[in-house]
């Protein structure tokens, strides 16, 4: 099964030399990539990895002779299994697609059809480039189903895509771009989008047929952990330029660029945890549910002590938000109640004091949705500190000043607009706005996931030290072991909208486990090569 | 294995950081970019406004002035002659401008006033209100509106403040639907969550968080409203009971000099006279139109 370390033994599949792409905003023409080569053997795996617009995607597609609308090739050679893609036709360039090289892309639920049964789809670009009938894309699709573990694989193709779960679905899309079984498969980040646990299975079924059909791959990823089991070589961008390019396990041992290392820096901050007795929210026996009797809590209590950070884990779906909205007020339980500072919260918002609101602030998990983008950084955190404080004119710009120091940023931030700085940079200034409120607690939602390895980095030591100077407790809500071992003080798992247990962070990251805390640690990928191929042995025997 | 601390700091993380222009360049570069057509109805609407505000100092005689001569013919001294009362038909025509155009565009207002706002109130809430005030626009939609009008302007009387009263309620009916359906879009994000959860009151939501993210669809439609607005009030003057005597407007100037048009095979230029007013209607309406078409498809995002 180990296909580890055996590049160079196939022929050179499809070699890219020296491309240049050219984006085109702001009314000008940019470099997005600058001049990459790239070299692909048959049955090989490349992990491309990078940070959110490093160009990984970009060059995925150029590798089909493809240039996203907006973009365009402008310099380079692609040549794949001998043909030049550069001076190929759109006509030979479109047989080529879907027949000899196919893209899985990373929104499953987005790429399918809602109308057309999965089956339809799945033999679609087989039959239409002629490679089989459809009575023999029929049979071979429920192959590759039943391959791909897809449950009850003769007749899962007769469902529509709303059917199917978002794990099942992103194998449906694996098993339609193998069906005219392509040389070369590009994946786009395909796992991103999932669970923990459900990401564990897809990597395991994808990696086998690949395998199996012996496909040279092209997987796009920003997770390390998760291209270190599917790729035999990786290859790190940055800005458009090639980092650094090893095979995976010599990329994981030795790498050579402060960057690359940085990639995994996350996993270097350790949090010694604290015990405490000093108890600011708790919540007992709490019920809730949206409209139409779904109860989606179940008994739910929770204890958080001042000053220390509580991390909610779970998978999605596990009630881990609701919890949050109970707490907050948004969403009114049915059923206990939520005590603070010893005193029971009204569970309704609009019967909570101001004073109550200030003391409990949120932190979102998309720091685009979470400012109105029409507003400056000085309306976003000025408002809470005209709002709860009644500051005004210079007394808010010198504490406006003041929070944007804190959170590591200067005064040429105060006039931008959220569209106008990066990701990190953005869920900074949520963090403002919370700190500005003077709050006791704050709910951070998700805060790190959506943002690259080093930058959760800056985030989450940022947050560590806000803690230690100000004394702020925080549930921290997340589905990432790593953050957690980083970050917390106890820990509560979360299954199907009841606590499985809450404890001291080295009591519940230590054996025994309950089952379901097993299964959710057990899934989270590990920095080394053999793990996927380990964890599959061992729960085959188990 | 972790990086240099000192390599590292938030704010000199690269970001997309655009070249901020002034509303000016961002006017200018905007006009460069535009569409024929979009120049087109600019021009036309520029020249409109500028008759309606100077009328009084354009127009060659008095709005109201009556002279002895009825059904005077177009010539040097009545340029396009005079109506059955003996008033200049052109002086006529640009007091028109100020009248109609200035009723109108009180009317859009108000009708945006009144739908926008419990439009996005509607969204935010979610809850009774909103079936409330959604069952009531769809029970005022179900009645012609024209016929409507023309209903309650003969109870309430045709004062041109009664006029824009109900006018302007029965298009905020259309307005509220479009507001509405925005700013579902924009109620769901974070922003707004956030908000709420701070305390703030329903009058700050609406204004500062919805309101400027619901901004491009409501310009656009305002100018289409405004069209309909414009026709309807020419429909109901031409009916008499818009706009009343001795306020020069368009409709009406239509309705007092339509018998002209069986002239046409004595004199042309009489029989011209009706068309006069109604040609103005027609151009103001395609001219805002060709300007409110542009306006979407930038806004939009339709670009190619």
């Amino acid at each position: 099964m180990n296909t580890k370390n055996k590049g160079g033994k196939g022929d050179i599949l499809l070699e890219m030399r020296d491309i240049v792409i050219d984006g085109f905003s702001d009314d000008r023409w940019h470099p997005i990539i600058k001049g990459i080569d790239l070299t692909l053997r048959r049955g090989e795996i490349m992990g491309l990895i990078g940070e959110s617009g490093a160009g990984k995607s970009t060059l995925g597609l150029a590798s089909m002779g493809f240039a996203r609308p907006g973009c365009k090739i402008t310099r380079g050679s692609i040549v794949f299994d001998g043909k030049d893609l550069m001076k190929a036709s759109e006509a030979e360039k479109r047989e080529l697609r879907g027949s000899r090289i196919a893209y899985v892309a990373q929104s499953a639920a987005a790429s399918f059809n809602p109308a057309h049964k999965l089956l339809e789809q799945t033999i679609e670009a087989a039959v239409r480039h002629g490679i089989s009938t459809e009575q023999e894309a029929r049979a071979d699709a429920r192959k590759l189903f039943a391959e791909l573990q897809l449950p009850d694989p003769n007749n899962i193709g007769d469902r529509y895509p709303h059917q199917v779960s978002g794990g099942q679905l992103q194998r449906v899309m694996t098993a339609m771009a193998m069906s005219s079984r392509p040389d070369l498969i590009i994946f786009d980040e395909p796992t991103t989008a999932l669970d923990v646990t459900t990401q564990v299975e897809v990597l395991a079924s994808m990696r086998q047929i690949v395998e199996h059909f012996h496909t040279a791959a092209i997987y796009i990823t920003h997770d390390l952990a998760v291209v270190a089991q599917m790729a035999d070589v990786i290859k790190v961008l940055r800005y458009g330029e090639t980092v650094e390019n090893a095979d995976t396990r010599t990329m994981l041992s030795h790498p050579e660029k402060e960057y690359t290392k940085s990639l995994w820096s996350v996993r270097s901050i350790e949090k010694a945890e604290e015990e405490s007795e000093d108890i600011i929210l708790k919540t007992e026996g709490v019920d809730a549910g949206y409209g139409g009797g779904i109860k989606v809590l179940d008994n739910v209590s929770i204890e958080v002590p001042r000053g220390h950070t509580v991390a909610v884990v779970g998978e999605s779906g596990s009630g881990k938000s609701t919890a949050a909205r109970v707490i907050t007020g948004l969403l009114p339980q049915s059923k206990g109640q939520v005590l603070f500072n010893g005193k029971a919260l009204p569970p309704a918002l609009k019967d909570r004091s101001t004073e109550q609101l200030k003391k409990i602030q949120m932190i979102y998990q998309s720091a685009d949705t979470a400012m109105n983008p029409r507003h400056t950084v000085r309306d976003i955190i000025g408002r809470p500190l005209e709002f709860y404080l009644g500051l005004k004119g210079k007394a808010l710009d010198k504490r406006l000043l003041e929070l944007l120091e804190l959170i590591e940023l200067d005064e040429t931030f105060v006039d931008r607009l959220p569209a106008e700085m990066s990701g990190g940079q953005k869920q900074r200034v949520c963090i403002a706005r919370a700190l500005a409120a003077e709050p006791d607690l704050i709910i951070c939602d998700e805060v790190t996931s959506a943002l690259d390895q080093i930058v959760q980095k800056g985030i989450l030591s940022l947050l560590l030290r806000l803690q230690k100077e100000l004394g702020i407790t925080y549930i921290f809500i997340t589905h990432d072991i790593a953050t957690v071992k980083a970050i917390s003080d106890q820990i509560v798992v979360m299954y199907q909208g009841g606590v499985v247990e809450q404890g001291m962070k080295s009591e519940i990251l230590a054996p025994p486990y309950p089952d379901y805390t097993q299964l959710l640690l057990s899934s989270v990928p590990e920095m080394d090569p053999d793990w996927l191929t380990g964890l599959l042995k061992e729960r085959n025997q188990g | 294995m972790s990086v240099g601390e000192e390599g590292y700091s938030a704010a000199g993380e690269v970001s997309l950081i655009k070249a901020r222009r002034t509303f000016r360049a961002n006017v200018w570069r905007g006009l460069k970019s535009a569409p024929p057509t979009a120049l087109f109805g600019l021009t036309v609407i520029s020249i409109y406004l500028i008759f309606a505000i100077f009328a009084p100092w354009l127009a060659p005689y008095g709005e109201a002035e009556i002279f002895p001569m009825s059904y005077a013919p177009w010539g040097d001294e009545f340029l396009f002659g005079t109506d059955q009362l003996g008033r200049d038909v052109l002086s006529r025509l640009i007091y028109g401008a100020r009248n109609t155009i200035g009723i109108a565009v009180a009317t859009t207002f108000l009708a945006f006033l009144i739908g926008g706002c419990l439009g996005i109130a509607a969204a935010i809430s979610q809850n009774w209100l909103d079936h409330l005030l959604s069952r009531s626009v769809d029970v005022l939609m179900a009645i012609p509106s024209l016929i409507f009008a023309l209903m309650l302007l003969s109870i309430f009387g045709s004062t041109a403040t009664n006029l824009i009263i109900i006018i302007a309620i029965l298009d905020s009916t259309r307005v509220f639907r479009i507001t509405r359906a925005v700013s579902l879009n924009v109620v769901v994000m974070d922003y707004v969550e956030s908000a709420k959860l701070r305390g703030e009151g329903l009058g700050w939501i609406m204004r500062k968080e919805i309101l400027p993210n619901i901004m491009p669809p409501l310009v656009a439609e305002f100018g289409l409203r405004f069209c309909f607005v414009f026709l309807t009030i020419a429909a109901l003057s031409f009916l008499g009971v818009g706009i009343q005597p001795p306020t020069a407007d368009w409709g009406s100037m239509v309705r007092e000099t339509a018998g002209l048009i069986q002239f046409a095979e004595y004199d042309i230029t009489a029989a011209m006279t009706p068309m006069l007013p109604a040609a103005a209607i027609a151009l103001l309406t395609v001219a805002v139109n060709f300007v409110v078409d542009w306006f979407l498809h930038k806004t939009s995002g339709l670009k190619d």
